[in-house]
C-alpha cells in the first residue's frame, strides 16, 4: 500500500541518535531510529533531513549514511548537554511537516521523553509507537500505532507532528559500507545548554530487573508449545474505564499495594 | 593457379586474424589495469600449457589424447602451411612434415567428431557442433593441397573441379581456424586461452600442476567504487580469462548449485561475462541455462551494470564458493574470484545482501560472531576444562583457534573431543578465549570486504601480542583464512587443520589409539580443506590408523561435492529444486557406510540437517576420542608412562603390519 500524497513535497526530519548493541554496548545505528529513517526514506516524495545532536565523530553515524542518505547534519553537543533546546531551535529554523524519532535512546538517559518535550516546545501533537505512516496530506497524517501482540490502531493526526517510531515498524534496509564512507557529515554550529538537573544525578550501572519465573508444568510437547505461545493470561485483572483521573489513580494504587510493590 | 590463389587466401586469412586479434585485445583492455610480466609470461606459457593445463585435461584421458592430436597437429600445420604455401619454400621434407601434421590433426578431429555425435548435456551446441567438421575440412584440404609439393601427385592433378573443392575447403577451414580464432568463433579459446595462461592473475597456480593460490584478493576500501558493477570493472586479465572458456561444461557438471537446481551455472556465468565484454545478448548461447531462467532475456555491454542486465543477483548468491568449477576448468578460469567481486559491489555499494545476510553482517560488526552471541560466552563450552588462556600464559606451543563453532552446541562436542586429544597427547596449548573473533570468512564471501578486513586486522593485532609456534583449528574456513588470506594484511602464521595436527601426533606416537569400534565409515572432504588447501591425505591416514578402511564416495578427494555450507550459501539461501546437503547425503548413502566422518563444523551442521534415516555424522576428532588409549600416568613417572603408551599401541601396529605382510604373501590373514 503506497501512502497517497497530496502535497508535492514533504519535509521530513529524522532525529538520529547513536545506539548501543545490547550484547556488547558497541555503538551502532539505534534500532528504532534506523526504522524511523527507513520509514522516512520510503515515504514517496519526501525530502528527508537527518539530524544528530551529539558527537560528529562517531563512526556509527556512517551506518545511517550507508542507508542511502547523501548527508547528515550534526549539531555538536557534549554528552552532558540537554539536546532539546538545540533541536527545537533547529526545527524552528528548518520547518518540517513530520519529525520522526525513535521511541527512546539506547544509551544515556533513555527516558523516551525527548519527543514529548520537543512537541511541547513546538506546540505540536506527538504520536508514540508508530508502526506505519499510511498517508500524509491535507494537513493530516494517517498513521498506524502498534499495540501489543501485533494489533494496530489507526489514528489521524494534524500536521505538523512528531511521530515516535516503534520497534514494530518495518526493518531498516541494509547499510552499505561504501555509501556510509562517502556520505557527508555536515557539522552545524549549535548552542550548548547544559542539563542542570542531570548535573546533580549520580549515575550507576543498571541492575538487571528480577523477572518472575514462569513455571510451566506441562507434561507433553503440545502443552509446552501452548504454554509458550499462549497470551499472557490476565487472571485476576480487570478492565477499568475510569470516569475521573483520580478514580484511575486509585485503581492503580490499589493494585500496586495488592502486589506488594507499595507498602 | 591454385597455388597463387592459395597464398593470397592464406595471407588474407592471417591478416584478418591479426586485425581480429587487435580488436579482441582492445575488448580485454576495457578492464582495469593489472600489471603482468608480459615477456616472462609469454615465455612460461608453453610450459603452463603443457604441464598445468594438461594436468587438468588429462583427467579425461580420451579427451586429452584427442586434444593433443588435434591441437598439436593444428599448431604444427599452421606453421608449416605458412612456410610451404605462403612462403612457398621448396622443400620435400617440409611438405612431408605438413602431410604428417595434417594427418594427425585429421585423426584427432575424427575423435572430436565422434564425441559430438551424442554430446553430453554439459557441452555447448551451436557453433561448437560445426567445429569438428571445420577441423576435418581444414586438415583434409591442406593434406590434399600439399600432396603435389610432397611429390606424390603431379601439379594440377584433379583438374579444376578438385581445385574448386579445395578452394572452398580452405576458405571454410581457414575461416574457422584463423579468422574465427580472433573474431569470436569456437577457436577463440586457443588464442585467448594461450594469452590467459601467459597473463593469469594467479601465476602462483602454475607450479607443475601442484601450485595453489586460493585466497581471495583484498581490495582498496577507499577506491571510488568497491567491487565489480560492470564488466569493465574486472581486471583486464580477468576479462581475458572469461574469453578463454571452451564451453566444455566441466564446471557445470561439478557445480553443486547447478545440480540442486539453483539458478547458477558457472559455464553460463562465464559466457555471460563474455557477452558483457563484447556487448550483446545471450540468445546465441547454446548450452544449459541457469536452472529456471530461460535463455535470451539477458544482455548488456562492458559499461552497463551486470546485475539485472547480464545476470540476476540470485545467480551470484547461489554459489557456495566450493571451487569445484575452478578445480575442473581446463582453462584455469577463476569463477569464484569473479563471483565474489560482483558480490562485493552488491553488498558494499548497494546494501543488497539477500535474506539473513544483513543480519549476519551486522552481528559480525557488533559482536564479532555471526550469531550475535555475547562475545564473553565464547568459551562457555569449556567451562570445566581449565584450558590455559593466552592472555594469562602469553606463550604456548599450539594456539588452538576455536572458531565460531564454540557457540554451537553440536560443534562443542567436537571441540571437547579435540581438547581431550590434545591433553592426552600432552600438548602445550592455549586459546584466545574472548579475545578471539570470527576469522572473517563468511563476511568476505558475502562480499563484505570491509568487515572482513576489520575482523582480520583486529585478530592479527591480538595474535601479535602472544608467542606461539603454530595455530591449530577444527574449522577449515578459519584455517584457510588465517593461512591464506591474512598474509596480505600482515598476518603470517603456520596454521594446521586439526586432522593434519592429530595425524602428526598419532604418527609420532604421541597419541595412542586403538581400533575403531563403530560401523563402516566414509569420509567427506571439506572444500576449504581439500580443494582450497590440498589436504586430502591426513584425514584419511588418521582414519586408517583407527583401522578404518574408508568407503570412498563417488565424488571424493579433489572431486568432493560441497555440503552446501560454504560461501554464506545457507545465509543467502537461494531456493532450488533440492538441497545440496541432501544430494551429498545420497552420495554417502550410496557407499553403504554407517558413519560419515567429517572435519568441519559447517559440514557437520549441513549433513546433520538431513532428515533421518541417514548415516551418523562424526568429526574425526570424535572418532579418535572414542578409540583413545588413555595412559594413566602417575606424577613424576613420565618416562614409564610413555613406555606403557608405546606398549598399548603395539597391538594395532602389529595388526596392521601382519595384515600388510599377509597381503604381500597372498596368505589369508
Ligand atoms: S569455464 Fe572452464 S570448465 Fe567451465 S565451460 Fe568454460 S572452460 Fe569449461
Ligand atoms: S564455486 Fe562451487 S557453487 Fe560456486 S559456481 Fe563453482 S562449482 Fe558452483
Amino acid at each position: 500500500m503506497q501512502p497517497e500524497m497530496q502535497s508535492s513535497e514533504l519535509n521530513v526530519s529524522v532525529l538520529l541518535s547513536v545506539g548501543a548493541h545490547p550484547k556488547t554496548a558497541r555503538s551502532r545505528r539505534a534500532d528504532q531510529d534506523a526504522k524511523a529513517l527507513e520509514l522516512a526514506l520510503s515515504l514517496p516524495k519526501a525530502r528527508v533531513a537527518a539530524i544528530h545532536a551529539g558527537d560528529a565523530g562517531d563512526e556509527a553515524l556512517r551506518q545511517y549514511l550507508g542507508m542511502g542518505l547523501p548527508a547528515l547534519q550534526v549539531l555538536p553537543q557534549p554528552k552532558e548537554a540537554d539536546v532539546v533546546p538545540v533541536l527545537v531551535d533547529y526545527l524552528r529554523q528548518h520547518p518540517a511537516t513530520l519529525v520522526l524519532t525513535g521511541g527512546k535512546a539506547e544509551q544515556g538517559e533513555s527516558s523516551g521523553m525527548l519527543p514529548y518535550l520537543l512537541a511541547q516546545e513546538l506546540g505540536w501533537p506527538v504520536v508514540p509507537r508508530v508502526a506505519a505512516v499510511e498517508s500524509v496530506g491535507n494537513g493530516k497524517a494517517a498513521v498506524l500505532q502498534a499495540l501489543p501482540r501485533g494489533q494496530r490502531r489507526a489514528l489521524t493526526v494534524s500536521l505538523p507532528c512528531v511521530l515516535c517510531i516503534d520497534e514494530a515498524a518495518p526493518a531498516p534496509r541494509q547499510s552499505a559500507f561504501a555509501l556510509g564512507q562517502r556520505g557527508k557529515i555536515e557539522v552545524l554550529s549549535a548552542a550548548v545548554t547544559t542539563d542542570s538537573e542531570r548535573a546533580d544525578w549520580t549515575v550507576q550501572p543498571a541492575r538487571k530487573r528480577p523477572k518472575r519465573l514462569k513455571v510451566v508444568k506441562a507434561k507433553t510437547a503440545a502443552d509446552r508449545f501452548k504454554a509458550a505461545t499462549a497470551k499472557a493470561s490476565g487472571d485476576g485483572g480487570q478492565v477499568i474505564v475510569p470516569k475521573t483521573v483520580e478514580e484511575g489513580a486509585e485503581a492503580i494504587l490499589k493494585m500496586l499495594k495488592e502486589e506488594g510493590v507499595l507498602r | 593457379m591454385i597455388t597463387s590463389l592459395l597464398s593470397v587466401l592464406i595471407f588474407i586469412a592471417l591478416a584478418l586474424a591479426v586485425i581480429g586479434a587487435v580488436r579482441r585485445a582492445r575488448l580485454w583492455r576495457q578492464g582495469q589495469a593489472n600489471p603482468v610480466d608480459i615477456i616472462g609470461g609469454l615465455l612460461k606459457m608453453p610450459r603452463r600449457y603443457l604441464v598445468d593445463l594438461h594436468h587438468v585435461v588429462a583427467r579425461d584421458k580420451a579427451m586429452s589424447n584427442t586434444h593433443v592430436a588435434t591441437a598439436g597437429g593444428f599448431v604444427a600445420s599452421a606453421v608449416l602451411i605458412v612456410l610451404v604455401h605462403l612462403f612457398e619454400l621448396d622443400s620435400r621434407i617440409l611438405a612431408w612434415a605438413l602431410l604428417l601434421t595434417t594427418a594427425t590433426m585429421f585423426t584427432g578431429a575424427i575423435f572430436v567428431y565422434r564425441r559430438r555425435i551424442d554430446p553430453p548435456s554439459r557441452l555447448s551446441k551451436g557453433p561448437w557442433m560445426r567445429l569438428p567438421k571445420s577441423l576435418l575440412v581444414f586438415a583434409a584440404s591442406f593434406f590434399v593441397l600439399t600432396l603435389p609439393a610432397a611429390g606424390i601427385l603431379p601439379e594440377g592433378a584433379g583438374g579444376w573441379l578438385l581445385a574448386v573443392v579445395l578452394t572452398a575447403g580452405i576458405v571454410w577451414g581457414m575461416g574457422e581456424m584463423f579468422f574465427g580464432m580472433t573474431w569470436g568463433g569456437p577457436m577463440k579459446h586457443a588464442f585467448a586461452g594461450a594469452l590467459h595462461l601467459a597473463f593469469h592473475r594467479r601465476a602462483e597456480r602454475f607450479e607443475d600442476g601442484v601450485g595453489r593460490s586460493t585466497g581471495l584478493k583484498a581490495i582498496d576500501l577507499t577506491a571510488a567504487k568497491l567491487g565489480v558493477e560492470k564488466p569493465a570493472d574486472f581486471k583486464w586479465n580477468q576479462l581475458l580469462g572469461f574469453d578463454a572458456c571452451v564451453q566444455c561444461g566441466r564446471c557445470e557438471a561439478a557445480c553443486p548449485a547447478f545440480a540442486a537446481g539453483q539458478p547458477l551455472n558457472p559455464k553460463k556465468l562465464i559466457q555471460d561475462m563474455v557477452v558483457g565484454l563484447a556487448g550483446g545478448t545471450d540468445v546465441n548461447y547454446a548450452g544449459s541455462p541457469y536452472p529456471g531462467k530461460p535463455i535470451g532475456e539477458h544482455g548488456g555491454n562492458a559499461h552497463s551494470p551486470i546485475v539485472k542486465g547480464l545476470v540476476d543477483a540470485e545467480t551470484l548468491w547461489s554459489c557456495t564458493t566450493c571451487r569445484a568449477c575452478v578445480e575442473e576448468c581446463p582453462m584455469m578460469i577463476e569463477h569464484v574470484d569473479a563471483i565474489v567481486d560482483m558480490r562485493r559491489f552488491l553488498t558494499l555499494e548497494k546494501g543488497a545482501t539477500p535474506n539473513k545476510g544483513p543480519e549476519v553482517l551486522e552481528n559480525l560488526i557488533a559482536t564479532d560472531n555471526p550469531g550475535g552471541f555475547e562475545p564473553g560466552s565464547r568459551m562457555h563450552w569449556a567451562a570445566d576444562l581449565s584450558i590455559p588462556v593466552l592472555a594469562d600464559v602469553k606463550q604456548t606451543e599450539v594456539l588452538f583457534w576455536v572458531g565460531d563453532g564454540g557457540f554451537d552446541m553440536r560443534n562443542q562436542r567436537t571441540l571437547r573431543s579435540f581438547v581431550k586429544l590434545l591433553k592426552a597427547a600432552k600438548v602445550q596449548f592455549a586459546v584466545l578465549a574472548h579475545e578471539e573473533r570470527d576469522s572473517g570468512d563468511v563476511a568476505r564471501r558475502l562480499g563484505d570486504e570491509a568487515t572482513f578486513q576489520q575482523l582480520a586486522k583486529r585478530n592479527i593485532k591480538t595474535l601479535s601480542q602472544y608467542g606461539f609456534k603454530r595455530i591449530v583449528t577444527c574449522d577449515p574456513h578459519s584455517f584457510h583464512v588465517l593461512k591464506n588470506e591474512y598474509g596480505e594484511l600482515g598476518g603470517h602464521y603456520e596454521v594446521l587443520h586439526h586432522t593434519t595436527y592429530l595425524n602428526e601426533l598419532v604418527q609420532s606416537g604421541a597419541l595412542q589409539v586403538s581400533k575403531h569400534q563403530g560401523g563402516s565409515v566414509t569420509y567427506h572432504d571439506p572444500c576449504y580443506l581439500g580443494r582450497y588447501n590440498g589436504e586430502y591425505e591426513a584425514p584419511r591416514e588418521l582414519l586408517r590408523s583407527l583401522g578404518i578402511e574408508v568407503k570412498e564416495m563417488e565424488r571424493s578427494g579433489f572431486r568432493s561435492r560441497c555440503c552446501g555450507g560454504g560461501g554464506g550459501a545457507p545465509i543467502t539461501d537461494i531456493p532450488g529444486k533440492q538441497r545440496i546437503p541432501d544430494m551429498r547425503m545420497d552420495d554417502a548413502r550410496a557407499t553403504g557406510a554407517e558413519i560419515v566422518a567429517v572435519g568441519c563444523p559447517q559440514c557437520t551442521a549441513m549433513l546433520e540437517g538431513v532428515v533421518e534415516p541417514r548415516p551418523e555424522i562424526k568429526d574425526i576428532a570424535e572418532l579418535l576420542v572414542a578409540a583413545l588409549v588413555e595412559v594413566d600416568e602417575p606424577a613424576g613417572q613420565k618416562s614409564t608412562g610413555q613406555k606403557a603408551a608405546v606398549q598399548t599401541a603395539e597391538p594395532v601396529k602389529m595388526a596392521a603390519a601382519s595384515k600388510a605382510a599377509a597381503a604381500k604373501t597372498g596368505e589369508p590373514a
